[in-house]
This record gives C-alpha cells, structure tokens and sequence, in this order.
C-alpha cells in the first residue's frame, strides 16, 4: 500500500485516500470538432504505459478531493515526487542512485 | 500417562503446570510451556499426518515456522474450528483438540496406500493436468476425493465467535526477529529514543539463543536474553511484540504483523478480549532480522516419522527437554550440526554415529566428538532411511569429495532417528516480498537478500553470518544506523562476548546421491508437503521445463502453506544439477506474502456483519421498516423495494402500487438520488461543458433533465438539474452515480478548466426527498402549504418554488419520473419524517400508497424513460437511444461527448438502438438479459441482435411491455424479433415505441 504525500495537505496519507487517474500532462484537445477520428482515438484511449518513471495523476478522494500529480517508478513504485496540477515534474529522468 | 520422551531435567516448560489435550481422537498430557508438536513428541507420537500424493506417513520434522507435515486443524467446537495451524507453533493449553488435516479415512490404514502401487503411476508431475483433466466432466469428482485425501484442512461452518483487530502502527524503526541480532538492534535503536516496535513469531523473545548452550558474557544465552527484554520493556518508545509474525511486507515500508494474543489461552478468546490483531505498520526504517532456516538433506525414504532437521532436535532437548527418540544416527555437511549429537548425548541418549559427508573434516568439532567417544564416518551420507511406520536403520556409504558418487558398499546403522543438515537457508521471504530478487552467495551456500528499494537494512543470520558473535555485533551496527537513518543519534550497543569455535568450511551438498539412478532410488522427497521427489524435478527437466518457474508449477514444488521454507533449496540444486548448470544460473522463486497462513478473522478485524460496509439510510428508513418494506440495496443504500400487505405476492403489490398511483396518488422515497451543489459565477458554462444539452437560458426557478457523456460519446448518467440562482444550480443525479459524478466534475474543474470560477460539492444527506406522483397530487400538496401557488399555469411542470410545506423550508419541484403530475418535495433531513407523516395523516383520504423502487421502474418504463447503467452500458449514446433531443450540437463549447458521438463507429449503420418490445402473448415477461435473433431457426451461431435492457409486467396496460437494444432497431417498427429462452422456448415480440403509455405527455400537464 502506497504511502503518497499530498501536495495540497501538506501530508503523508495512506493509499487509501486516494484514486489513480491515469496518465498525467494529457491536454483535452482546444477544438475537438477539428480532430480526425485517429486523433480524438488517441487522445481517448492511447495512454503510455513505461517500465520506469511515470507522470500520473492521483485524487485524494477521501481528503481533500484535490487533483495532483506524482512521478512514480512503475518498476518499484516508488514515488519521487509528487506536484500540484499545471506545475511541471521536476523529475523527468532517474539519477543512477535512482535506478532501480 | 508417561510422556517416554520427556526428559527429567532442563528445558524451559513449566513441569508444575499439566495439561491435558487432544490429537487425532486421543488424549495427552504436556507442560505449560510446550508446543503442540514438542508435546506430542514427548508423548512418542511419531505419525502425525499422511503426505499428500502418495499417502504416506509422515512426522514431526522440524521445530517453527518451516514445518511442513505437522499442519493441523484445531479447535473443540464447530464454530472454533481454524485451519492450517503448524503444531511447532501451536503453544499448548489446557483442553486444545487437533486433528491431523491428512490421513483420510485415518492415519494408520489410508486408502492412497492401499491403492498406492495402482494410483502412484497416476501421480507423476504435472499429474493434475496428465491425468484428471479427462473426462472434463469427472474432475469434478475427482477433486472432492483427491482433497479429502490429500488434507487441505476445512473452514468452520459456525461464524467465528472471537473478535480481531486491526491496529496502525507508525515506527521510526521496525525489527522483524528478536533473535541475537533482531535483540542487539533494538537496544542500540531503543537507547537513541527511536520509536522501535520488535516483533517475533515465538511466545518467547530470543530465537536461536533460546535453545542454544553457549555462553554470553560468560552466562548462559537466555540471561542475557533477560536482561535485554528487561531494559528494552522499560523504554516507553519500545514496543515488544511477541506471538506476532510479520507476515507481509508491502509498498513503501508498509508492513502487516499478525499478533496472536489469546491462541495460547484457549480454544476461545478470553471475555472482552480480541483474539488476534493485525497491526498495519508504517515504518521508517525496516531491519529484517528474520534468522535462517536449516536446510534438510534429500536422501532415500527422508520422510521417515524420526528424520529431522538436526537443529530441531536440538531446540526439543534444550527448550522443551523432549528427546525425540533413543537412538541417534545425525548426517551432516557443516560443524553447527554437530551440537544436536551433544545435546542427544547429554540428553543421555545413545548416539549411534555423525555421518559427516566432508572427508576433509578435522576440527573442534571433530575432536569433542571423538572425545565423548561417538563413532565420526567422515566422507560418508546416509543414502536411504529404513523403517515403515517409523525409522529403524540408516543406509550408510562412502562418499566422494565432491559428493556427487558413492564410494564402497553401504553399511546399515541400527537407529530410530535421523537427524539430517545441509546447512541454513537465510529467511529471505519478507525481502522478497518488496520485489528484491534474494543472491546467491557461494561462501554461504545460500540465497541472501538482494538489493532493495525500500528503506530496509539486514541483520545477522539472514545476510549468511551465521557466527553468533557476527549476528550480536551486526544486529548492534545495523539498529543503530536504522535509528540515525530515521533523524535520531544512535551509537551500536557493545555486543556481549562470546567463546567461539572455528568451524571447519561446510560443503554444498543437497541431494545425496544413491547407487540407483534419482528415478529408480527409493524416493528421495524434496518438498514434503506437496509430495515433490528429485527424480520429479528431474522429470520435470527432462519434460522440458527448464525456467524454474516452470518446474515449480508443474510439480507443485513449493506450492503448501509452507511456500516450501524447507525444500525449495534443495529442489534448485536438483534442477540446476539436471539442467547442467550452476544455480545461481538457474536462479530461484519469488516468496510471497503471506510469510506463514494468517487466519481470516485477522484479516477482516472488525470489519464484518453490521461493519463490512458503511450502510445508508434515509430519513424515513424507520417508516418503511414499521410498514413492512422489503429493502434492496443501491450502493451503500437501503432503498425500500416494495411495501407488500400481508398474504400478497411481489406481483400483487407492485400491481396494486403502480394502479394507486396512477389512479390517485402514490408517494417514493427519493432521499438517495445523489444532489450536487454547484456555484459560482461560471456555474452555468460550467454545466453547458458537462451536459450535451442546453443550459444557457434556463432561467431561475426552472430545472431540465440533462444527459452526461463520456469523451467518447456514450452515456453515463442522467438527471435533472435546476436553476437556483443565477450563480447557483442543484444537480441530482442516479442513486449509485453520485460520487463517481461529483469526482468526474471535480475532474474536469481541476484538470481542464481551473479558470471557470465553480464549486461544487454533495448535498445528497442534507435533503429528504419524497416525491408525490398522480392525478391527486396537488390536492394532496395543496392541504400542507399554503405560501406556494400550486396553480397549473403559476407553478407548470419543469419549474421549482421554495416554500414551506407541512410548516417546514421545503423546495418542490414538479418534475416527473412517473409521467403524473408529480411534486418532489425536498426538506432538511431532519424535517423528513415528520413531513413524510403529514403527507399520510392528508394522504389518506386519498389512498396514498408508498410504492417502492420496483413500482418506480415500472411506471417509468411504461413512458419509456430510460435508468443509466440499466438500459445503457457505457457503449450507448445519446442517438442509440433515441434522446437526440437532448444533444444541443450547435453549443459554443464543444461539449464533452460531443466529438466522441461523432467517430465513425458511431454514426454507423446498424447499431444497437433502444426500443419498445411488445410479446406477442401479453402475458409473457421477457427475462431481462434475452438476447433476439431473426430466425430462431438459423444454424448455429445465430446472429444476435441485442438484449432486452428493462422488462416488467404493467398492470395499468395489462400486458407485460419491455425495453431493449436492437441492431438499427429505429428502422424497424413494427417488425418481429425472437427471444429463444435458456428453458428452450422462444418468444415473439414486436418492436414498438418505448413509450407505451400516455404519448403525448398529456397525464403531466393537468
């Protein structure tokens, strides 16, 4: 059970609080009536799915229902960092002390 | 009754304190302070349980966790009943009653024996996927045979009577082991004012030095044990958890302690006292002091009732004063063995000979073995134990150095045990809970823990330091840098001194070889749980299976409730052997949680009956209990159901409810629909985004049904939401949809559009809603309020009012779920009873009538309204179901949905569109589920073309009337379909509307 830092809180909380979101830093498109069909799919469903960092975004649903991101190491789940929404990860690669 | 293994002296049990127990139909007597097992080898018990594929008999091999035959099923009564308990770690009280868990019919004469020469060609490897799978149909006959047999232990019929708790724990540093080094850690950790929680699987704290004959600081190991429990039960940030094995070890340093607090009590827990918790622990440093585990060797029939694991004898003399036999002949690979033939010859018991498989040996050890006068074949293994029910000679023959071919013939030593090690396997199975792969490490000719990504040190004998005076010196480094890790100042405790004996380098030997072939020996078992040999593993091999993984599925290796603590080693060695490779290269399984079985009771605490899961009720729930309502659940909810008068049927009273309320008035509970605040100054554009319809003119005192999509086009919820304020709206939405919907709004608020000025949050407790529907509905009203003009034209359908209704603030909408006139009057939750009550005291003379969720569907299935998440599935928009009335395409905001609905696949021809469906025999209730073809006749497969969604009988129709989803079924009015039924009839119905009463909406605006 993750043990995930809320940016917002200002505290560590149990991974019961919270729900995964998927993917983070996705852009809902500014004018969706001008995408082609491919492009709508994949904003819709295409998702990167890396072995190593990955952008995410969390609710801390049973909190205080805020939005944020984390960076997590899909390998070791360990969490990097975590980041309120529109600011940018700071981690975006692993240190060699990091990789796992 | 004699115990005629007990010895007269030593041990730490409590020979004041008798007790009486139960094994198998028989009783016994023990100590205070025996395990199950110690006593049961105290009383001679040598048969204890019958393996699992061959039957056969089976004893006591080991002394903790590792066991793998003495699994037991305990408990006096039904309702006591627990599973999988391992009799080494089964303390004993008074009136305990076990029973072995294999053995069927019983232990002496099995029925797998008697068909063993028939059934054991049965029963290689892989037998289940050889032989059981054909005919399908038998399996099923076989594994209620194959179980019975094989002893996998049974749940209790009775509910638990005991409570368990669930405890959080946060710690600076958790120590998992109180052995030498899990106790020198926490007193360098405890000294520097960390919070320290040391937990132990054994009643007593001390581990190996329990049991053990050398000397700390010049006085025996346990003062020393002692003294340091002493010290570290008087720091107040110190907590000692005995009978609590870590049993998990999770994500970020979390980790799962099961602490049996009353097991050795009693067959119940004391009154008022929970019998086992699960402490749930944060921690910020982890030190895995978890030992090691002696490793057996694999020699012909080694699962003899006398073969043991060479340090169990020696913890049964030393902490239980319990000699398991007579006459003892001890094979070994490494020095520390040589203490279970000092302790048996001291116990005054004969020791026939050590069987060293080093010629090289020429020590310490060796010396005081050959001055106590005990016979030393060095350059020997025993190669197969003789005996039937029980041990009476070992094989004994020349070795060579590397242990891979015998030298000479083999001589027989007369003995009734056969102790056997091959060495220790460090306990990395909590390592390897984190996802840390375990090392090989060829000086410790074991795996040790890998590296880690959790905040996580190691200690003493699990990092292959097995000197005790390596373990106390390590433990006190290793607590003392867990400690400064977590922020505090810690300096490693000064390590007690002890005398030490050089050991002469043990050898790597698993298997010991016989003069056959491992197919043609005498069975040489690897895992004794699940019946794996070598010459299995080897077949396995030899089948193909050359990944380990593979091997351990296909002969079960490691597969019990042991995880194959004892054997999994060995069976590396004989694969790697087989494969002709190194087993580092062969490489190992994974442990995983749990470390040892952990009853369901501790898992589920207190979460149980009336506390698995929150439940919801509304206001007037007590109402509807006092009038008979049956209850169905809609998430948390208790939503009433029907409210049936005595002698009617479900049928009856639905018929009478929907025919009340259309005739004259009925009333539903709605309390649960979900309600959502929404304010701001962009409440509204914020709507116009969420719904596909249009919300820019809706003006104050109005509400509009609304229809919500997914980006991809396909509808999730529905509800009407109404205009408050200009800056202020009330959404509701379906029972089971609520909080999903605030967190979707919430979702695109935060993520997508920050700038709109919005808040929204749940208002759903803080209202009762009771919703009047029928043609009485506002004479009913109009008795209770007199500041809301209810006129048809002042107050029309699709508009709000506040007002005071029954003398309490309400708001009414008139909106209609029913096709009726109909008002939803909302109350502060409190108010809800009492406005409820009035509603009936006025009510009567209208024949008010309750009706439930079951009536509810009905009457608006007859309009044809639609439930989300019933008549849609997430693969159905707006258009499917006929609703293009509520898509407003030209909206400025490309909505959500709105391009989703617009991808090819939707706007194709033939899809699933909802319909009305009408059996051609009214009476006929189409099951919901059916699925329509064209031809019932076709040749299978038969196309389908979509399912009935809703189905009811209308007693205000007389007929039953249904809903459902047919390919382009818009274009098909009028047409047959066929529904062939699972009890092979097959129904017509006629595609029609789905609005099958009142089309033109005329029942509403009166």
């Amino acid at each position: 059970m993750f043990y995930i830092y809320c940016p917002y809180c200002g505290e560590h909380r149990e991974e019961e609080e919270f729900h995964p979101k998927g993917q983070a830093h996705l852009s809902r498109p500014t004018d969706p009536d001008a995408c082609s069909d491919e492009e709508w799919g994949d904003y819709l469903y295409f998702r990167d799915n890396p072995r190593g960092l990955h952008h995410e975004i969390w609710v801390h649903a049973i909190g205080c229902r805020k939005f944020f991101n984390a960076t997590r190491d899909t390998q070791s789940y360990e969490i990097l960092e975590t980041y309120r929404m529109g600011d940018a990860p700071r981690v975006t690669h692993f240190t060699d002390t990091q990789k796992s | 009754m004699t115990q005629p293994n007990r010895l007269d002296n030593g041990g730490r049990i409590d020979r004041s304190k008798h007790l009486t127990f139960e094994f198998n139909g028989r009783r016994y007597k023990g100590f205070s302070g025996d395990t199950l097992a110690s006593a049961l080898l105290a009383n001679g018990v040598d048969v204890i349980g019958r393996s699992f594929k061959y039957s056969r008999p089976r004893g006591i091999v080991a002394a903790g966790a590792e066991e793998p035959n003495a699994v037991f099923q305990l408990g006096a009564t039904e309702a006591t009943q627990v599973p999988n308990v391992r009799a080494t770690q089964q303390e004993l009280f008074n009136g305990l009653v076990s029973q072995p868990t294999s053995g069927w019919p019983n232990l002496q004469f099995d029925f797998l024996g008697v068909f063993g020469s028939i059934l054991g060609r049965m029963l290689p490897p892989g037998f289940y996927y050889k032989t059981f799978m054909f005919p399908q149909a038998a399996w099923e006959t076989y594994e209620k045979y194959i179980r019975k047999a094989a002893g996998l232990g049974r749940s209790p019929r009775d509910p638990d009577v005991d409570t368990y708790d669930h405890l959080n724990q946060h710690t600076d540093v958790l120590i998992v082991g109180a052995g030498p080094a899990g106790l020198s850690a926490a007193l360098s950790a405890a000294r520097s004012g960390a919070r320290v929680i040391l937990a132990d699987e054994q009643a007593e704290m001390g581990g190996a030095l329990l049991d053990s004959r050398e000397t700390l600081n010049g006085k025996p190991a346990s003062n020393w044990v002692r003294d340091a429990l002493k010290e570290l039960s008087g720091y107040d940030n110190v907590l000692l958890l005995p009978r609590a094995t870590v049993n998990g070890y999770h994500d970020h340093n979390f980790l799962t302690i099961h602490e049996r607090r009353t097991d050795h009590l009693g067959d119940r827990a004391p009154a008022n006292q929970s019998r086992q918790r699960l402490h749930r622990v944060r921690a910020k440093w982890v030190i895995l002091a978890t030992g090691a585990h002696e490793r057996p060797l694999v020699y012909g029939n080694n699962d003899l009732p006398g073969c043991m694991l060479a340090s169990a004898v020696s913890t049964y003399i030393n902490r239980y004063a319990v000699a398991p036999g007579r006459r003892l002949v001890l094979m070994t690979t490494n020095d520390n063995a040589y203490r279970a033939a000092f302790d048996w010859q001291d116990a005054g018991r004969e020791v026939v000979a050590i069987v060293d498989t080093r010629a090289y040996a020429d020590g310490a050890w060796q010396d005081e073995a050959n001055r106590r006068g005990i016979k030393l074949l060095k350059g020997h293994a025993v190669i197969d134990a003789q005996g039937k029910m029980r041990v009476t000679g070992a094989v004994v023959a020349g070795l060579n150095t590397d242990g891979t071919q015998l030298t000479g013939k083999g001589e027989v030593l007369n003995c009734d045990t056969l102790a056997s090690s091959g060495g220790w396997s460090p306990a990395v199975h909590l390592s390897c809970h984190t996802g840390s792969r375990p090392v090989w490490d060829d000086d410790v000719i074991g795996f040790v823990p890998g590296k880690t990504v959790q905040k996580q040190l190691t200690a003493g004998a699990v990092t292959g330091c097995f000197s005790l005076a390596d373990c106390l010196a390590d433990g006190a480094r290793i607590g003392a840098e867990a400690a400064t890790n977590a922020g505090f100042n810690a300096e490693p405790a000064a390590a007690p001194s002890v005398r030490c004996r050089p050991e002469t380098r043990p050898m790597a030997l698993f298997c010991v070889p016989h003069y056959k072939p491992n197919s043609r020996a005498p069975k040489q078992f690897v895992d004794f749980q699940t019946d794996v040999t070598a010459a299995g593993i080897e077949l396995a091999t030899r089948e193909g299976f050359e990944s380990i993984e593979h091997v351990k599925r296909y002969t079960a290796m490691g597969f019990g409730t042991d995880q194959g603590k004892l054997g999994n080693i060995n069976g590396m060695a004989v694969a790697a052997k087989s494969l002709n490779q190194s087993i580092p290269e062969t490489g190992t399984t994974i442990f995983r949680p749990n470390y040892t079985p952990v009853t369901f009771g501790a898992i589920a605490g207190r979460h149980c009956n009336d506390l698995f899961e929150p439940k919801r009720y509304s206001a007037m729930h007590e109402w509807h209990v006092e009038h008979g309502a049956l209850f169905e659940e809609v998430g948390q909810w208790k939503r009433p159901w029907y409210f049936p008068k005595p002698n009617e049927s479900m049928q009856q009273a639905l018929d009478r409810e929907c025919l009340a309320t259309r005739n004259s008035v009925g009333i539903l509970d709605a309390s649960t629909l979900g309600k959502i605040d929404i304010q701001g100054k962009d409440a509204r554009e914020f709507i116009g985004r969420i719904y596909t319809n249009a919300w820019a003119k809706l003006a104050v005192g109005k509400c509009r049904y609304g229809l919500m999509c997914k980006e991809d086009g396909m509808v999730f919820d529905d509800g009407v939401t109404s205009c408050l304020a200009e800056d202020h709206f009330l959404m509701t939405t379906t029972t089971g949809g609520a909080a999903g919907v605030l967190e979707w709004l919430e979702f695109y608020h935060q993520t997508e559009w920050p700038e709109l000025e919005v808040y929204m949050n749940t208002v759903t407790d803080h209202w009762a809603t009771m919703t009047i529907a029928g043609p009485n509905a506002r004479k009913l009203l109009s008795e209770l309020t007199d500041d809301i003009d209810l006129d048809r034209d002042n107050f029309k359908f699709m508009d709000w009012r506040q007002g005071t209704v029954a003398g309490v603030p309400a708001r009414v909408f008139r909106i209609s779920f029913t096709g009726e006139l109909s008002y939803e009057i909302n109350v502060q939750a409190n108010y809800g009873l009492h406005v409820w009550e009035k509603l009936f005291e006025h009510g009567a003379k209208y024949d008010l009538t309750p009706y439930g969720t079951e009536t509810m569907h009905i009457l608006r299935a007859e309009k044809g309204f639609i439930i989300a998440g019933q008549d849609t599935d997430g693969s159905v928009h707006p258009y499917d179901l006929g609703m293009s009335w509520a898509v407003k395409e030209d909206k400025p905001f490309s909505f959500i949905g709105k391009r989703g609905m617009k991808r090819e696949d939707c706007v194709r021809d033939n899809r699933k569109q909802l319909v009305g469906l009408k059996t051609k025999d009214p009476s006929i209730v189409l099951p919901e589920g059916a699925q329509a073809v064209d031809n019932p006749n076709h040749p299978k497969p038969v196309p389908m073309l979509g399912h009935v969604t809703s189905s009811y009988y209308s007693a205000n129709l007389g007929r039953s009337i249904a809903m459902g989803v047919i390919k382009n079924g818009h274009k098909r009015m009028g047409e047959t379909v066929h529904y062939p039924l699972v009890d092979g009839r097959v129904v017509e119905a006629e595609i029609c509307s789905t609005i099958f009463l009142d089309p033109k909406g005329e029942r509403q605006n009166v």
